[in-house]
């Protein structure tokens, strides 16, 4: 094949990636709309609060014996989400390969923000079929797979870039290692985040719940126990921090040093990551800390997923000196800086040339 | 290292109430919390640097930024905004957190040290209190439950020395945990030691090497230079290089057309007197010279400018480094030339690689020096080398210099492509354009130390994929004899039928199992589930 029907077959790929994904997300959502109906039920009989107002279709509903094949279209519309959440996995893996095959030479598909975009988002989804029946996680579904629709929806509007070489400084075994630890760790810090609003919502739904006299009903009601949810965000965090901290604080530097001379410079990109990396550090910490675990760590990893994605997506628009290629082309060049500086000294702004 | 704050209280009444304000400080100061708001305000002390130009960083974008913020300047500079990651304050934080953290972890490392020596503790006089725990009953004799017992769990955990009548086995697992978690924040001392090696004792020159020219490894070399607080001229080693050729491979076609790729420097060095050695000096492929780092980090065109006098004399010739103004390589450089007579010459001006008029404008289409053109202005008078004042090079001081007219009163334009002559008028002589030698520039450092950081951030990972994967627990087995004709919920058997009531009854034995989380993360249900399938097994087989 050639290096264009590769990108077509890439750019096809992301396509029928997003449309399957976006099905999926509609049959969840069908899922959720089902479970809702139950609630509904229950509250009209009960206590009759606000919600009643959502359960038009309950009275029909009511009738004996309607639970059961409702359980069964329940888990009907679940285990086809699952299914195609599955196949537009594979889809946006086919996406990514294309991506690697259409660069001359070829290479590892995250040599710009698309490509990053792209590889992270598949990771977000892998991670959760992956870890779909070891933790449980059906009730995730529509928050995973809508996270990676939208995210899709704008890495292709606004991200887009041809495929291209990549540039000097990027050209090494260590972007391999590097950007794909990055690339693991963005994603399982994503899904930690899911997590931890789900966590929010949850522990704010039931306080109302409490505070109302009702139960928590409809899809929330099948998400975990807080206890639980918390555990699992701990889990994902936890295998992420350590990959971040690989990334970051031992690929990075080690790459830097070779690419730039420097093997930690403080440049917006590094800042950023370190910051992140100090958040992480400070939720690992809160978990193990009276007065601070639960509601404050959650609100902590969300804290540190923003810092992530301001990273990836923010600095890259906001600053000018970063050296990262992501971030525009300006690569390799600290450069002439120095011979630069004395022309500075006297002459004002040159501006400095790029490598 | 400084103490924390201290509050004035601290000197009032008497020496006791000052030691226990003193200890009440240190508690705070090491506490979980004050590490965690440490940790928060690190991150948030780290943002304005990102932000603003750091002149380690970019030190013209600093000048630049301070020429458009004349106001904020001063107050800027008062708070070292320009330089956020050397400033006091943002030490300050990261070093109360390394003193929170010495005062947190050492003590710990007794804790840990005195845990690693004691058994396991006993087992609770009440199992089935445990929030995880289950019990079944078996025919097998207590002795040999607890028998089982040892074996199962002494795979895998430390189990306690059982003493005279114990009624049960008690094991423990997981002790890496903490010493991952010891060694990870440990390690993070290291790294900040690694690190202060290298600003301290390090340094970072750069110096630009026209192709063909030869660098050897002193200070009067370079064009700038970096050196650490403890830099002593003894520690920069003897070698020495020479560019021969330097290689660009230019995107002609597709969507990075104009950038260019695979730079390549063929360097010939010498380490002290060993013999001559040839290497490939690309981007991500620094030398390695005793020591010593050389760095291939840029790039641009040194036009070959010969300069006749008046006299007909040739009064300057070689390359002269132009610096490239942006990624099209359209450059910006200086020729002076003072001993030049009647009168001297400066010329500055523009160098085009690829020069093309388009609509009207003088501009460079592409990086390689397809079409090299150069396009200067010409001064003659005092420029100003004579006064001992040292100039930059790149720089034409023209406060006592006039421009060199045409005859209808125009500056000069001295337009010149390869091989091109022009004749300055009223005889002051001639410029010719003879060909372009590109150059490079390294960056030539020492960085001593980086590999303690490296060996530093490697430990910590590994003490932190300890700390966080390794789940310590505790797991208890009671066993005790029950009479055989108890009803069969184990539950209800309750404590009361401890020693077998009906003396004749053949007995079965109550197995009781309890497990402990000490991580809080673990999944206990499962791992009960195990323990109870396992001792299970092993009592059929
Ligand atoms: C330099 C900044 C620090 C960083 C980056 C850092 C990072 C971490 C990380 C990532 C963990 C998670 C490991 C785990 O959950 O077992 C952790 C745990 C811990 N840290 Fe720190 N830490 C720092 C400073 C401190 C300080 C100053 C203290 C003491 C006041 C401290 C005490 C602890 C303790 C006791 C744990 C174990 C918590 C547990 O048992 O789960 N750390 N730290």
């Amino acid at each position: 094949m050639s290096n264009t029907a590769w990108e077509t077959l890439s750019n096809q790929a992301v396509g029928a990636a997003g449309i399957v994904y976006f099905v999926a997300l509609v049959v969840y959502l069908a899922e959720w709309a089902a479970l809702r109906q139950p609630a509904a039920e229950r509250v009209l009989v009960g206590a009759g609060s606000a919600e009643a107002s959502d359960g038009a279709a309950a009275p029909e509903a009511s009738s004996p014996g309607a639970a059961a094949p409702r359980a069964a279209r329940v888990a009907f519309l679940g285990r086809l989400g699952l299914l195609l959440t599955a196949i537009a996995c594979a889809a946006h893996f086919v996406a990514l390969v294309g991506r690697g095959m259409a660069a001359d030479p070829n290479r590892v598909p995250w040599g710009n923000m698309y490509e990053f975009t792209l590889s992270g988002t598949f990771v977000v989804a892998l991670l959760y079929l992956v870890l779909y029946k070891k933790f449980a996680l059906g009730w995730m579904g529509p928050l995973v797979v809508g996270f990676v629709v939208a995210t899709l929806m704008v890495a292709v509007i606004w991200l887009y870039d041809a495929v291209a070489p990549l540039t000097e400084s990027l050209n090494s075994p260590w972007l391999v290692i590097h950007v794909i630890s990055a690339v693991i760790a963005t994603g399982a810090f994503s899904l930690g985040g899911i997590v931890s609003i789900v966590y929010l919502v949850r522990m704010r739904a039931q306080r109302r719940a409490a505070a109302a006299g009702t139960e928590l009903g409809g899809w929330l009601a099948r998400v975990p126990q807080l206890d639980a949810l918390d555990r699992l965000a701990y889990r994902v965090h936890a295998f992420a921090f350590p990959v971040w901290t690989f990334a970051v604080l031992i690929t990075g530097p080690i790459w830097a040093h070779e690419a730039w001379s420097r093997y930690w410079n403080w440049d917006p990109k590094e800042v950023w990551a370190f910051i992140t990396w100090v958040v992480y550090a400070g939720y690992l910490h809160a978990r193990a800390t009276a007065g601070w675990k639960g509601r404050k760590a959650a609100v902590l990893a969300l804290v540190g997923v923003a810092t992530l994605w301001f990273n990836f997506i923010g600095i890259n628009y906001f600053s000018t000196t970063s050296q990262h290629s992501y971030a525009a082309e300006r690569v390799v060049d600290a450069t002439t800086g120095a011979a630069g500086q004395v022309v500075e000294a006297t002459i004002g702004s040159v501006a400095e040339p790029l490598f | 290292m400084s103490t924390p704050p201290r509050p004035d209280a601290a000197r009032r009444p008497g020496e006791l109430t000052a030691r226990e304000l003193l200890r009440w400080a240190w508690r705070q100061l090491t506490s979980m919390r004050t590490a965690l708001l440490l940790l928060l305000l690190l991150a948030l002390a780290a943002i304005p640097g990102s932000v603003i130009p750091q002149a380690d960083v970019d030190s013209l974008a600093v000048t630049r930024w301070k020429d458009e913020h004349p106001k904020l300047t001063p107050v800027y500079e008062k708070l070292d905004l320009f330089s956020v990651y050397s400033s006091p304050w943002f030490s300050a934080i990261y070093l109360l957190l390394v003193l929170s953290l010495v005062g947190c972890i050492i003590p710990r490392l007794f804790v840990y040290y005195r845990a690693l020596r004691a058994q396991p503790p006993q087992a609770p006089r009440n199992l089935s209190r445990m929030p995880v725990q289950a019990s079944y009953t078996t025919d097998l004799a207590p002795a040999d439950v607890l028998d089982r017992a040892r074996t199962v769990l002494g795979r895998r955990h430390r189990l306690r020395v059982a003493g005279d009548g114990d009624d049960y086995v008690a094991a423990e697992r997981g002790y890496v945990r903490e010493a991952g978690n010891l060694v990870f924040h440990l390690s993070l001392l290291i790294v900040l030691a690694g690190v202060g090696m290298g600003s301290l004792l390090g340094y970072q020159g750069g110096v630009i090497l026209v192709q063909g020219s030869t660098f050897s490894n002193n200070l009067t070399q370079y064009d700038d230079f970096k050196p650490g607080g403890l830099f002593r001229q003894g520690q920069m080693k003897n070698f020495r290089f020479s560019v021969d050729d330097f290689s660009i491979d230019w995107l002609k076609d597709g969507p990075r057309f104009g950038q260019a790729r695979k730079f390549e420097a063929a360097l010939t060095y010498r380490v002290g007197k060993g013999e001559p050695r040839e290497y490939g000096l690309k981007v991500n492929h620094p030398l390695e010279l005793d020591g010593t780092d050389v760095f291939l980090i840029g790039h641009g065109y040194a036009p070959v400018i010969t300069v006749r006098d008046g006299t007909g004399q040739v009064v300057h010739t070689g390359p002269t480094v132009f610096l490239p103004r942006d990624a099209s390589f359209l450059s910006y450089g200086v020729v002076k030339v003072p001993t030049a007579k009647p009168g001297q010459i400066g010329l500055d001006g523009l160098f085009f690689p690829t020069f093309e008029m388009v609509d009207g404008n003088p501009v460079t289409v592409f990086g390689d020096d397809l079409n090299p053109t150069l396009s200067m202005l010409a001064y003659t008078g005092d420029l100003g080398l004579d006064d001992g004042r040292s100039q930059s090079v790149y720089v034409l001081d023209k406060a006592k210099a006039t421009p060199i007219t045409q005859e209808d009163g125009k500056p000069l334009r001295v337009d010149l492509q390869v091989g091109d002559t022009v004749e300055l008028p009223d005889g002051l002589g001639s410029v010719t354009f003879e060909r372009v030698d590109p150059w490079i520039r390294v960056q030539i450092s020492q960085t001593p130390g980086k590999e303690v950081a490296l060996l530093g951030v490697i430990l910590a990972l590994i003490g932190l994929c300890c700390s966080l994967f390794i789940r310590p627990r505790r797991v208890w087995v009671r066993a005790v004899p029950v009479g055989h004709g108890d009803p069969g919920d184990p539950a209800a058997a309750g404590e009361g039928t401890m020693d077998g009531t009906g003396g004749t009854e053949p007995m079965t034995t109550r197995v009781e199992v309890a497990v402990l989380d000490r991580s809080g993360n673990g999944e206990m249900d499962e791992i009960l589930t195990t323990v109870l399938s396992q001792l299970q097994e092993a009592s059929q087989s």
